[in-house]
C-alpha cells in the first residue's frame, strides 16, 4: 500500500504534466485538420445550398451556358461554363509549362547534382515557392502583358498564355520538391545494382529511378494541378477577367476562383448572387478534393511498391 | 517522407482555396453583430467614427471630404473605403456603414431588400459626374455616338472592328475593338448599361472586366486597340476622350465639369450618398457640410460637378 502511493506521487512530477499537456496538444492539433475541413465543407454547403435547390438554379444552364450575368435587372443568368473552361484552360497550359520544368529540375537535383550545387538548388527552389501570388500577378500584368503584345502582335496580353505561364512558374517549385522527394525515396540499392551492370548515369535515371518513382511523380503533378485550380490572385490579374470561351491561347478568360474573389465582397449576404458564388465554391472544393484524393492514392501506391 | 509532405500540402491546399470564402463570409457576419443599425460608434473618449464605403468613382472625393472634415470637427473621424457602389449598398443593407457612396441609384430589388431588413435608405445627391469614354491616345476617332457605343458594348451589337467605324488605329494591327468594362457590381457598370445599352440591354460577353476605374484607364493607356469608360476624374494625359453625341444629328459634346453641370453631356450622372433613415447628430452635420460651399468646392476640385453651379471656389 505505502509503496504504491509513493510511486504514484512520484510519477506526477512537472515532467509528467508537461508530457500529458503535449500529448493533448498534439492530439488536438492532429484532429483540428479534420474538424476544420468538415467545418469548411458544412459552411460553404450551407451558404450555397439555397441556390442549388432554389428556382434560379438550372443544372443545364449552370454547366452548359457561358452567360454569367448574376446582376442583370431583367433576367439574371448563372451559366458557369465559361468560368469552368477558363480555369481548365489556364490550368492545362500551366501544366504544359510546369511538368517539363519541374520533372527536369527534380531529375537533375536528385540524380545528377552533387554536394553544394544540390543543396543550393534545393534551397532556391523552395525559395521560389515562397513568392506571394500577388507578386506573380504583378509580373503578369506589368511585364508579361507588354511582352506578349510585342512578341505575338495581339491586341491584349492578358490572356490564357499569360496566366498559364505565370501559373506554371508558380506551380513548378512545389512540383519539383515533391518529385524530388519521390525520386529520393527510390532505394539506392536499385541504382547501385544498375550501375554494377554497367548502366550509365543517364540509363540509371531514365530506366531505373524514373519508373520506380512514377506513382510519386504522378502525385506531384496532380498536386500541381490542384494548386493551379485553386490559385486566385495571379490568375485574376493576368487572365484578363473576361467571360469568354477561349479558342486560342491569346483569348482572355475568367477563372472560377477569380470570379468569387472579385464578386463575393460586393454581394448582399443571402442573395441569389451570393449563393451562386458559394455554389462555385462547392464546385471548386469538390474538384480540388478529388484531385488531392487521387494524388494521395498514388502516393500510397508508391509507398507499397 | 514523400507521404508526410504531400498530406501536409493537401491540407494547406484546401485551406488556401477556401480562405477567401471563409474570410469574406466570417468577417462580414462579425461586423453584422457589431453595428446592426449602422449607428455611429462612439468610443470612450466620445470620438465619433463614421463608416463610409462604396463607389470607386467617389472614393477620392470621399477621402478628400474626410481629410478636410478632420480640421472642421476634430472629434469626428470618417473612415473611407472604396470597392464599388454595390459594395457600399450591400454594406448599408448589412448594417455595417453609416454612409454608402454610389454612382448609381439604388435598384428596386435593393430597396425591397432594405425594407425587409427594416432599413429605409435616404438618398442624397452630392454632385454630378460626366462618364467619359476613353481611347488610346493614338486612336484617331474624335467623336462617337451613343448608338455606336451601344453597338460596341451591347449584346447583338454589330461593331467588332475599328475599320467599321472608318478609322485605322496605329499599333492595332488586329483591328479588333478590345472592350474594357467593369466588374458587374460597379455603379459605373450599371449606369453605363442603363443609359447606353437601354433598359433591356445586356453587355456583350467577352469584355475585360476591371476591378476599378483606375485599372480601366491604365489598361486603355497601355492597349492601342482598347476602348473603356470611367468617371471623368480619372482622366490623365495618357488617354484620349472623344466627344459624345446623342443621335447622329445632335451636337457632339466633350466631357467636362461644365457640360456635366449644364447636363448637355449625354452620359452625365448624379452621384449619391445613401444613409439608413434620416441622418441625425454627427452624421447630419457631416452631410450638411458636404453640401455646403466648402464641401462642394472640394468635389469640383476633384473633377466632378457640384450640385449647385453657383458655388464660388477661390
Amino acid at each position: 500500500m505505502e509503496v504504491s502511493k509513493v510511486k504514484l506521487a512520484d510519477r506526477r512530477t512537472a515532467n509528467w504534466w508537461i508530457d500529458k499537456a503535449v500529448a493533448v496538444l498534439v492530439f488536438v492539433g492532429g484532429f483540428s485538420a479534420v474538424v476544420l475541413i468538415l467545418g469548411i465543407f458544412l459552411f460553404i454547403t450551407r451558404e450555397g445550398v439555397g441556390f442549388l435547390v432554389g428556382d434560379e438554379f438550372d443544372l443545364v444552364e449552370f454547366f452548359g451556358s457561358p452567360k454569367w450575368r448574376p446582376t442583370s435587372d431583367n433576367n439574371p443568368t448563372y451559366g458557369a461554363l465559361a468560368l469552368i473552361v477558363g480555369t481548365a484552360s489556364v490550368t492545362g497550359l500551366a501544366m504544359l509549362v510546369a511538368v517539363p520544368f519541374s520533372l527536369g529540375a527534380a531529375i537533375y537535383i536528385s540524380e545528377f547534382a552533387t554536394g553544394r550545387t544540390k543543396e543550393l538548388l534545393k534551397v532556391l527552389v523552395e525559395l521560389l515557392a515562397a513568392i506571394p501570388s500577388v507578386v506573380w500577378g504583378f509580373i503578369g500584368l506589368s511585364i508579361m502583358n507588354p511582352l506578349i503584345i510585342e512578341l505575338f502582335d495581339v491586341p491584349i496580353g492578358l490572356n490564357v498564355l499569360n496566366s498559364g505561364v505565370i501559373l506554371g512558374l508558380m506551380a513548378a517549385p512545389i512540383m519539383t520538391t515533391l518529385a524530388e522527394d519521390a525520386l529520393k525515396a527510390v532505394p539506392d540499392s536499385y541504382r547501385e545494382a544498375a550501375e554494377a551492370m554497367g548502366a550509365t548515369r543517364w540509363q540509371v535515371s531514365f530506366r531505373v529511378a524514373l519508373p520506380a518513382a512514377r506513382h510519386g511523380l504522378v502525385a506531384a503533378i496532380l498536386l500541381g494541378v490542384g494548386r493551379g485550380f485553386g490559385e486566385t490572385m495571379a490568375v485574376l490579374m493576368a487572365s484578363g477577367h473576361s467571360i469568354n470561351l477561349p479558342s486560342s491561347p491569346f483569348d482572355s478568360v475568367r477563372a472560377l476562383t477569380a470570379t468569387i474573389a472579385a464578386e463575393l465582397g460586393e454581394t448582399a449576404v443571402g442573395s441569389d448572387h451570393y449563393q451562386a458564388l458559394f455554389t462555385l465554391g462547392i464546385l471548386l472544393f469538390v474538384v480540388t478534393f478529388a484531385i488531392n484524393l487521387a494524388a494521395d492514392v498514388f502516393v500510397r501506391r508508391s509507398d507499397r511498391a | 517522407m514523400t507521404m508526410k509532405r504531400s498530406s501536409h500540402l493537401f491540407h494547406l491546399h484546401l485551406g488556401l482555396v477556401f480562405a477567401i470564402l471563409l474570410g469574406s463570409g466570417c468577417a462580414r457576419s462579425d461586423r453584422d453583430a457589431g453595428g446592426k443599425d449602422g449607428a455611429a460608434v462612439a468610443s470612450k473618449s466620445s470620438r465619433v467614427v463614421l463608416q463610409n464605403k462604396g463607389s470607386d468613382t467617389l472614393v477620392n472625393v470621399a477621402q478628400a471630404w474626410a481629410d478636410a472634415y478632420r480640421d472642421v470637427k476634430p472629434g469626428v473621424a470618417v473612415a473611407v473605403t472604396g470597392g464599388g457602389s454595390g459594395t457600399g449598398i450591400s454594406a448599408l443593407l448589412n448594417g455595417t456603414v453609416d454612409i454608402a457612396n454610389s454612382s448609381r441609384a439604388m435598384k428596386e430589388r435593393e430597396m425591397e431588400m432594405a425594407r425587409s431588413k427594416g432599413i429605409e435608405p435616404i438618398e442624397h445627391v452630392a454632385g454630378f459626374d460626366a462618364l467619359a469614354v476613353y481611347l488610346h491616345p493614338g486612336n484617331p476617332l474624335a467623336e462617337m455616338s451613343i448608338e455606336q457605343l451601344k453597338a460596341i458594348y451591347g449584346e447583338g451589337g454589330s461593331l467588332e472592328r475599328w475599320s467599321q467605324l472608318g478609322v485605322e488605329v496605329p499599333g492595332c494591327s488586329s483591328d479588333e475593338i478590345v472592350r474594357i468594362s467593369r466588374q458587374n457590381n460597379s455603379g459605373t457598370y450599371a449606369y453605363f448599361k442603363k443609359t447606353v445599352l437601354g433598359k433591356q440591354g445586356e453587355y456583350k460577353l467577352g469584355s475585360r472586366d476591371m476591378h476599378g476605374s483606375k485599372d480601366v484607364v491604365e489598361l486603355v493607356a497601355a492597349t492601342p486597340c482598347a476602348i473603356g469608360y470611367s468617371g471623368l476624374a480619372y482622366a490623365n494625359d495618357h488617354i484620349k476622350m472623344p466627344c459624345i453625341k446623342n443621335g447622329t444629328e445632335a451636337a457632339c459634346v466633350a466631357p467636362s465639369v461644365e457640360t456635366a453641370i449644364d447636363r448637355s453631356y449625354p452620359i452625365a450622372r448624379p452621384l449619391f450618398l445613401y444613409t439608413s433613415g434620416q441622418p441625425t447628430g454627427a452624421l447630419k452635420e457631416y452631410l450638411d457640410w458636404i453640401l455646403s460651399d466648402v464641401g462642394q468646392c472640394l468635389i469640383l476640385k476633384k473633377g466632378y460637378a457640384p450640385v449647385k453651379p453657383a458655388a464660388d471656389c477661390a
